[in-house]
């Protein structure tokens, strides 16, 4: 597999393929396993809600990881990503039911910058509220 | 309790070695659903021009962030990290993290604030391989929330 977008062919605002990303329970146990965050507000109700949370919540960082899966599909090579960075601005709620919660991300190319590189900024709501904000990443194409 | 400020600019001694392993890449790549081959196919990586599989961006956190612990459990510091929560993130790539590598993470306090009670703390952690080479930079903000009533 080879990068598929090239430089020269990217125009301010072009729009990348948006995906929306299931999130459910055994997804955050899977993702606290591998990624060593066993915090129980990802996985106990019973305490998220001691700690003031409407129920258990994912981690941050996982879906910081679902929302780059845009750029990086997009480019082909994950290895292009020299920047990326996110604010947590709402949590995503996971109920425990059969549905879960869904994470929707755009993303479109926001400048182009030297050296190959252009600027993605990124959009990632889940129940209508914006997850993170000042979501952007840098990728330098070939 | 708003935090020392002296702690700003303080660096941490560097993390021991941690491996960064092909089974372990492949396990959190299947974690956050992603099929990207060059996270698991060392000829798929390869013919990107990568030496072995690479990890996904966001992988990196899990080494930089045990990193952190050390700052946000130092007990002079002072924060209560059972109400902390994560703000921001931001990651910067020399070149991204591959099977092999065996990395060291260096954490610095880069600022300490106080915002209507709650304490903001930024920890930028630099991560480096066997070589002495700079792989990438993390930056994470934390916010410890300020205690009900305070």
């Amino acid at each position: 597999m080879t990068a598929k977008i090239a430089y020269d062919d990217i125009e301010i605002g072009t729009e990348l393929p948006a995906q929306t990303f299931p999130v459910t329970r055994a997804m955050l146990v899977q993702y606290a396993g591998a990624s060593g965050d066993f915090n129980p507000i990802h996985w106990n109700e019973k305490f998220a809600k001691e700690v003031g949370l409407p129920d258990v919540i994912a981690h941050g960082m996982f879906t910081m990881a679902e929302a780059i899966r845009v750029v990086t599909d997009w480019a082909g090579d994950p290895g292009a990503v020299v920047e990326y960075g996110v604010r947590f601005t709402k949590p995503v709620v996971v109920p425990n039911d059969d549905q879960g919660a869904t994470v929707e991300v755009s993303a479109k190319v926001a400048a182009k910058l030297d050296d190959n590189r252009v600027r993605v900024d990124l959009v990632a709501t889940s129940a209508g509220q914006k997850v993170l904000g000042m979501s952007r990443a840098v990728v330098r194409l070939p | 309790m708003a935090l020392d400020q002296s702690f700003v600019g303080r660096t941490y001694p560097p993390t021991d070695p941690y491996e960064v392993g092909r089974e372990k890449i492949r396990e959190f790549a299947e974690a956050v659903g992603d099929a990207n081959p060059a996270y698991t196919d060392p000829e798929a990586a390869k013919a990107l021009g990568h030496s072995d599989v690479i990890a996904p961006p966001t992988f990196v956190f899990s080494i930089t962030f045990k990193a952190a612990g050390q700052v946000v459990q130092d007990p002079q510091l002072g924060l209560d990290y059972s109400r902390v929560v994560h703000g921001d993130q931001k990651f910067v790539y020399v070149r991204p993290v591959r099977a092999g590598d065996r990395l060291t993470v260096t954490s610095t306090i880069e600022a300490i604030k106080s915002m209507a009670g709650n304490d903001i703390l930024d920890v930028r952690g630099e991560v480096h391989d066997e070589a002495g080479e700079h792989v990438v930079t993390a930056w994470t903000k934390l916010v410890a929330r300020a205690a009900e009533g305070s």
